[in-house]
C-alpha cells in the first residue's frame, strides 16, 4: 500500500489550551489577541460560501467592523444548501429537564462520532450550542412552539434526551434565512460586500499566508483577483463526488481542493455519511436524490420479501413471507438503529437480491401498521408533508403502498484540517462548517450539522480569527503581485484547456461514471481489492476526461457546462485521495464499513490501537503520492468503547 | 413519451431572444421537468450546440433557485417548484412552452436565467431583525403565543423563487415583500423595527420597478410554498399604520 | 439609522404603490356609498311622478336655509368629483407602473393561463374606463338633458320614462350596470384587502360580501329602467 502514499511527520493541534475541558474555550478566548475597533476597518476578510457557516461568519465579522467580502456561486446567498436540512438543531438547553447537559451533548457527540473527533472541539461545540438557539430566536427564527409559547423539542437520532429544536421539517431553511437576513443587514450597512454568482477557482498564497482568491464572475466570465488579510472557506461538503447524493447540484469541492493543492492538509476524506431514508433511484437520467426525514423510522417498519426476486405487489406478500430485518437483527433498537447501521443493513439485503423496486435497490418502509394503530389522521398530522413529497416524486400513494427507501450520500465529515482556531495549515486560511473536518469524527449525529455550522460562524471563528488578524494588516498587494498573477494565469489556462478539448463525452457522463465507481467501491462497504480497482479506474477516467470531454460555448458568458467541468475535474483528484484514505484505514469505523474488519457476527470492528488518529493528507501533485500526517487523538474524558445495538 | 419543447433562447442581456423548438424523445414519466431539460442539454452538447441555461440547485423544492413559466403558468401545472414537477403531469406528444420569469425587475441573463437581485435588496432595506451576534437574551425569555408563531412560520416558508412576480399581471413583488413583513411583524422580537421595516421594504420594492399589487391573487395561487394572500393585507395594514402613527 | 433618512423614507412611502391603492380603496368606498344612496333614490320611481320629482327637487334644497340653494348638492358633487379624479389618477399611475414593470420586449410569448384570477379582477382597468365614459353620458342624459332620447323634459320622472322606452338606451344602461357589477365585485374585495382587513379566515366571507353588494347594486339600478321598458312605470 505504501506505493500509494508516503507517511510524513505527525501533526498536532497547537491551539487548544490544556487544563479542564470546560475551561479551555474561555482560556482560548482570553489568550487570543484582540483587534481594537478602530483597526478592524483596516482589516479585510474574504468568506467563500454563504451557508450557515459562511453567512453567520460574514454577518458577525461585518458587525464587528471588519471589511468582509462574501462569495457564493448561487444567485443569492439565501440559496446555499444548508437550506435543505430538515430535521433540527441540537442544543444542550435542557429545557425538558430530562437530564441533558453540555457534558452529555459532548459525550453523545464524541461517542456518535465513533471516537474519531477531538474532545476539545466537541466540548466547545456543546458549550456554544446553547448560545446559538438564543441568537436565532432573537433574529426571528420561528422555531416550533408549544401552546404555552415556549420552544418545543424532540428527540432525534436515537439519543435519550429531547434536545433538538426544530421548525417543522424546514429547520435548515429557517436558520439559513436568519443568517441570510443578518448578512443582508450588513450588506446594507456597507460592512459586507456581496459577490453572488461568483465561484472561487484558486487561492492566492503570498509569503506562506492566504491572501486572497481568484474568482470567476459566472455571468461575464471575468477572472477576478480579490485580496484580503484572511480567507475563510465555508464552502460545504463534497458529497457530489458520488454524482448522486442529497447535495444540491452545485455543491462542489473546488474551493477546498484548490486550497489543498496550495498546501492545506485534507483530513479524513473517506469519512462520508450515508443516510438510510432517501427516495431510491428511479432511472439512469436521475440527477439527485431526495432525503426524507429520519423521523419516519419512529413509526414505519422496514422490510423486504424473504424470497429473493419476489416481484409481487407488496400488499400481496403475506406477513410470514416478509423479513423485518432490522427488528430481527437488532431486537433492542429495531428500526431505530443509527444511520450507519440501518444503511448497511439495507445494502446487505439488496445485495442478497431481496431489494425491491427498479433495479432491486430499495427496501420497504411500511406505515400500514402505524395507520392501523394511530389512525390515518394521526399519521397525516405527523408525517403528511413527507408523504406528500414522496408522492410528488414517485407518483405512488404512501398511505396505500409501502414507501421504498434506499441509503444515499448526504454529508461529508472529512474536510480541510483545522486547529482549534479553525485555521488550516496555511496561515490566514480558516475553514468552517462542513468544509472542515473537525467535530463529527467518523459519523455525524442527527441535528448536529446545523449546530456546527452556526457554532463556527457565529461564535468560534469571530473569536479566533482576531488572534491572526491582530498581526495585520499585511502588505498591500495588487494584481501584479507574482503569486496573484500566476494564480489567475493558471485559472485561465485551465479554463482554456477545458474549452479546447472538444471531445466526445459530456461532463455529466464523466461525473456519472465517477459517481458509480465511488458508490460501488468507496461507499457503504469497502474492501482493499475494490478500492485498488477504484483508484485505477479513477485514474483512467481522469485521463480520458482531460482528453475527451466536450464543453460547449466560451468563457465570457454564463456557461453552466464550463462551471460543471471545473468542478468535476477537481472531484477526480479528490476521489483518488478518498480511496487512498479509505484503503489505508483498515478498520470499520462510523459511517463506513471495511469488509476486512468485522466481528464474528458481521458487525463493524474498530481498531483503536492502530487508527485512533486523524489522517491529514498533504498534496504533492496530481497522481503523485500524497503525504500522510497523523494527528493522534487522545480521550481524557470519554472512554473508548465498541458500539453495539443488538 | 415524446415531447416538443418551445424554449426561450437568449444569448445575453443584449440579445433580443426567441422561442426555439426542440424535440425530446424517450422521456420517462418519472423524470423531473429539470431532468428532462438535462436530457435535452446532453443532446445539444453532443451536437455542439449551446445547452439551455436554467437556474437550479437543490432540486428538492427548498432553495428557490429554479423557476420557469411552463405553458403560461409559473412553475407549471402543479403547485410546486419546477424541480418538483414531474413529467407524469404531461402526456405523449405534448407541446410545452418554456419561458423565463418576465419582469423589468428580473432582467434575463441568459435563456431561462434571470437576475433576482432585487429580492436581496428588498431584504437589505429592512427584512431583518437587528440582533447582533452575542446580544441575545435567553431563548425562553420571550414566550410567543403559538398562533402568532404559526402565522410567522407560514409566512417565513417563502423560498424567494420569484414565481409571484412572474405570475402577477402587474409584475408586482408584493407577496414576497409581504411574506417577510408578516414573518417578522408577528414576532415580539420584530416589534421595535416593525414600522420602519415595512416603510423601507415597500419603498425598495417600488424602487426596484416592480408593479403595484391589485389583489388579483395569481401570486398566492402559484406560490409553491402556499404563502397566503392575507400577508399582503397585513403589509398594507402595517404600512398605513406606520404612516398614521408617526412612529418614524 | 438617522432620523432624516427615516423622514425621507416616510415621505416616499406616502407616494408608494400601497399608498396609491389605499387612496383608490378609500375613494372607491365613497363612490360605493354614493351608489347605494343613488340606487335607493332611483327606486322611488315606483312612488309615481310626484314622489320622484319631489325627491330630485329635495336633493337641491337639502341644508337650506343654512346652506345656499344647491349648496349641499355641490358639496356632494365636489366630494364625488374629487373621489373620481383621485381614483382615476391612482388607477392610471398604477396602470402605467404595471406596464413599465413588464415592458415591451419583456412580455410573455405564450398566453398566460389564469390560475385563479377572476374575469372581474382582469377587467378592472378597461372596465373603469368604460364606466368613466358612461358617467359622462349618463350626466348628459339625465342630469343636464343635453342628450334627450325620447324627448326632453323638466320633469326628471319624464326624462327617465322617455329615455328607457327606447331599446338602445336600455341596452347601454344594461351593459354599464353589468360593468359596474364586475367593477364592484373585485373593487370591494380589493379595498378590504388593501386597507388591511383581510385575514385567511375572513377571506371567504369578504368575497361573498363583495359579490352580494355588487349584485344588489347592479340589480337595484336595473329594476327601474326595465320597469319602464316593460311598461310597469309609465
Amino acid at each position: 500500500m505504501t506505493e500509494l502514499y508516503i507517511e510524513g511527520d505527525p501533526i498536532r493541534d497547537e491551539k487548544a489550551p490544556e487544563g479542564p475541558i470546560e475551561q479551555r474555550w474561555d482560556k482560548r478566548r482570553f489568550s487570543a489577541k484582540l483587534v481594537n475597533p478602530a483597526n478592524r476597518r483596516k482589516l479585510s476578510v474574504i468568506i467563500v460560501g454563504t451557508g450557515l457557516a459562511g453567512a453567520s461568519a460574514a454577518a458577525t465579522l461585518g458587525e464587528a467592523g471588519y471589511q468582509v467580502s462574501s462569495f457564493c456561486y448561487q444567485d443569492s446567498p439565501r440559496r446555499a444548501h444548508s437550506i435543505a436540512a430538515q430535521g433540527g438543531i441540537n442544543a444542550a438547553k435542557n429545557y425538558r429537564n430530562d437530564g441533558d447537559s453540555i457534558y452529555r451533548l459532548f459525550y453523545d457527540t464524541v461517542k456518535g462520532g465513533d471516537f474519531r473527533s477531538r474532545e476539545s472541539n466537541v466540548y466547545r461545540l456543546a458549550q456554544v450550542s446553547v448560545e446559538i438557539i438564543d441568537q436565532c430566536v432573537a433574529q426571528g427564527v420561528p422555531f416550533a412552539r408549544e401552546y404555552g409559547g415556549l420552544l418545543d423539542n424532540r428527540s432525534f437520532g436515537g439519543v435519550q434526551v429531547s434536545r433538538t429544536f426544530y421548525a417543522r421539517g424546514q429547520t435548515g431553511q429557517q436558520l439559513l434565512i436568519g443568517a441570510y437576513q443578518a448578512l443582508e443587514r450588513q450588506v446594507a450597512a456597507g460592512t459586507v460586500k456581496m459577490h453572488t454568482r461568483h465561484e472561487m477557482l484558486e487561492l492566492i498564497v503570498v509569503d506562506g499566508r492566504a491572501r486572497g482568491i481568484i474568482a470567476r464572475d459566472m455571468v461575464t466570465g471575468e477572472i477576478e483577483t480579490h485580496f484580503a488579510d484572511a480567507v475563510v472557506l465555508a464552502s460545504g461538503g463534497y458529497g457530489n463526488v458520488f454524482f448522486l447524493s442529497t447535495n444540491a447540484m452545485g455543491c462542489n469541492v473546488t474551493a477546498t481542493w484548490r486550497a489543498h493543492r496550495k498546501g492545506a492538509l485534507f483530513a479524513n476524506p473517506c469519512f462520508t455519511q450515508i443516510h438510510p431514508t432517501c427516495i431510491p433511484v428511479s432511472g439512469d437520467y436521475q440527477s439527485k436524490l431526495t432525503l426524507m426525514s429520519e423521523s419516519l423510522r419512529n413509526d414505519g417498519r422496514i422490510w423486504v420479501p424473504k424470497k429473493a426476486g419476489d416481484q409481487r405487489d407488496p400488499r400481496q406478500i403475506p406477513e410470514d413471507e416478509r423479513d423485518y430485518y432490522l427488528e430481527r437483527i437488532y431486537p433492542s433498537f429495531g428500526n431505530l438503529v443509527p444511520r450507519d447501521i440501518a444503511s448497511r443493513a439495507a445494502k446487505n439485503v439488496c445485495d442478497e437480491g431481496r431489494g425491491v423496486g427498479p433495479g432491486g435497490l430499495g427496501v420497504y418502509l411500511d406505515f400500514a401498521d402505524a395507520i392501523k394503530r394511530m389512525g390515518r389522521p394521526a399519521v397525516e398530522a405527523k408525517y403528511g408533508n413527507l408523504f406528500d413529497m414522496y408522492q410528488r416524486i414517485t407518483g405512488e400513494n404512501p398511505y396505500e403502498v409501502p414507501m421504498r427507501i434506499y441509503p444515499a450520500v448526504h454529508y461529508t465529515m472529512g474536510g480541510l484540517w483545522v486547529d482549534y482556531d479553525l485555521q488550516s495549515t496555511i496561515p490566514g486560511l480558516f475553514v468552517t462548517g462542513e468544509a472542515n473536518f473537525s467535530d463529527h469524527g467518523a459519523n455525524r449525529l442527527g441535528a448536529s450539522a446545523l449546530m456546527q455550522g452556526l457554532a463556527d460562524g457565529y461564535f468560534v471563528l469571530p473569536n479566533t480569527i482576531n488572534d491572526y488578524l491582530a498581526s495585520g494588516p499585511f502588505e498591500k498587494l495588487d494584481e501584479n503581485t507574482p503569486e496573484a498573477k500566476e494564480a489567475a494565469e493558471s485559472v485561465r489556462a485551465r479554463i482554456n484547456k477545458l474549452l479546447s478539448i472538444d471531445g466526445n463525452r459530456t461532463v455529466d457522463s464523466f461525473h456519472r461514471e465517477l459517481g458509480h465507481i465511488m458508490w460501488e467501491y468507496c461507499g457503504m462497504e469497502r474492501t482493499e481489492e475494490g478500492l485498488r480497482k477504484a483508484i485505477e479506474r479513477i485514474r483512467e477516467l481522469r485521463d480520458e476526461f482531460w482528453q475527451n470531454v466536450k464543453v460547449v460555448g466560451t468563457n465570457d458568458e454564463l456557461n453552466q457546462s464550463l462551471e460543471k467541468a471545473g468542478r468535476v475535474a477537481d472531484f477526480f483528484e479528490l476521489a483518488e485521495l478518498m480511496c487512498i484514505d479509505a484503503l489505508h484505514r483498515r478498520e470499520s469505523c462510523g459511517g463506513h464499513f471495511r469488509a476486512e474488519s468485522q466481528t464474528e457476527d458481521g458487525e463493524a470492528l474498530r481498531h483503536d490501537d492502530e487508527f485512533a488518529y486523524v489522517a491529514a493528507w498533504e498534496f504533492t501533485g496530481t497522481g503523485e503520492q500524497p503525504v500522510l500526517h497523523k494527528e493522534n487523538l487522545e480521550y481524557e474524558y470519554v472512554e473508548m468503547k465498541q458500539r453495539s445495538y443488538k | 413519451m415524446n415531447i416538443t419543447l418551445r424554449v426561450w433562447r437568449q444569448k445575453g442581456r443584449g440579445d433580443e431572444g426567441r422561442m426555439v423548438t426542440y424535440k425530446v424523445e424517450d422521456v420517462s414519466q418519472d423524470m423531473s421537468f429539470l431532468e428532462m431539460l438535462d436530457v435535452l442539454n446532453e443532446k445539444l452538447t453532443l451536437a455542439g450546440e449551446d445547452p439551455v441555461a436554467f437556474d437550479h440547485d437543490c432540486r428538492e423544492g427548498i432553495c428557490g433557485a429554479c423557476g420557469v413559466v411552463i405553458n403560461g403558468v409559473a412553475h407549471g401545472p402543479e403547485t410546486t417548484t419546477t424541480c418538483q414537477l414531474h413529467m407524469r403531469s404531461f402526456k405523449d406528444g405534448d407541446v410545452i412552452d418554456v419561458e423565463p420569469w418576465r419582469a423589468k425587475a428580473f432582467p434575463v441573463i441568459k435563456d431561462l436565467v434571470v437576475d433576482r437581485g432585487a429580492f436581496d435588496r428588498i431584504i437589505q432595506a429592512g427584512g431583518y431583525i437587528s440582533a447582533p451576534t452575542g446580544t441575545a437574551p435567553d431563548a425562553h425569555a420571550n414566550p410567543i403565543p403559538k398562533a402568532d408563531a404559526d402565522r410567522a412560520f407560514d409566512a417565513a416558508t417563502c423560498i424567494g423563487c420569484g414565481a409571484c412576480v412572474a405570475a402577477c399581471p402587474n409584475a408586482s413583488g408584493m407577496l414576497f415583500t409581504a411574506a417577510k413583513v408578516t414573518h417578522l411583524g408577528m414576532l415580539p422580537q420584530g416589534q421595535p423595527e416593525r414600522a420602519a421595516r415595512v416603510v423601507k421594504m415597500v419603498n425598495q420594492h417600488d424602487e426596484e420597478d416592480f408593479g403595484g399589487c391589485t389583489n388579483i391573487g395569481e401570486c398566492a395561487a402559484v406560490c409553491p410554498k402556499g404563502i397566503p394572500l392575507d400577508t399582503i393585507s397585513q403589509l398594507n395594514k402595517d404600512l398605513l399604520g406606520a404612516l398614521a402613527s408617526g412612529k418614524l | 439609522m438617522a432620523n432624516s433618512t427615516l423622514t425621507k423614507q416616510r415621505s416616499t412611502a406616502f407616494k408608494s404603490t400601497v399608498a396609491l391603492k389605499s387612496a383608490m380603496a378609500v375613494t372607491g368606498g365613497i363612490l360605493v356609498l354614493f351608489l347605494i344612496v343613488h340606487m335607493y333614490g332611483n327606486l322611488m320611481i315606483f312612488g309615481g311622478q310626484e314622489v320622484f320629482d319631489e325627491y330630485s327637487h329635495h336633493i337641491r334644497v337639502i341644508g337650506e336655509p343654512m346652506l345656499p340653494p344647491e349648496g349641499a348638492l355641490w358639496i356632494i358633487r365636489i366630494v364625488l368629483l374629487a373621489s373620481v379624479l383621485i381614483h382615476a389618477y391612482a388607477a392610471f399611475t398604477l396602470w402605467a407602473r404595471a406596464r413599465r414593470a413588464r415592458p415591451a420586449g419583456q412580455r410573455y410569448q405564450t398566453r398566460r393561463k389564469p390560475v385563479q384570477q377572476t374575469y372581474a379582477s382582469r377587467t378592472m382597468r378597461w372596465g373603469g374606463v368604460i364606466l368613466a365614459l358612461f358617467v359622462i353620458y349618463h350626466i348628459l342624459h339625465l342630469t343636464t338633458n343635453n342628450i334627450a332620447p325620447g324627448g326632453a323634459s323638466d320633469s326628471p320622472y319624464e326624462r327617465v320614462v322617455n329615455g328607457f322606452q327606447i331599446w338602445w338606451v336600455l341596452l347601454t344602461y344594461l351593459i354599464a350596470m353589468i360593468a359596474v357589477g364586475f367593477h364592484l365585485r373585485h373593487g370591494i374585495w380589493s379595498a378590504t384587502q388593501t386597507l388591511g382587513a383581510n385575514k385567511a379566515s375572513r377571506q371567504r366571507v369578504l368575497n361573498i360580501t363583495a359579490t352580494a353588494i355588487a349584485l344588489v347594486i347592479t340589480v337595484g339600478f336595473l329594476i327601474p329602467p326595465f320597469s319602464v321598458f316593460f311598461g310597469l312605470v309609465s
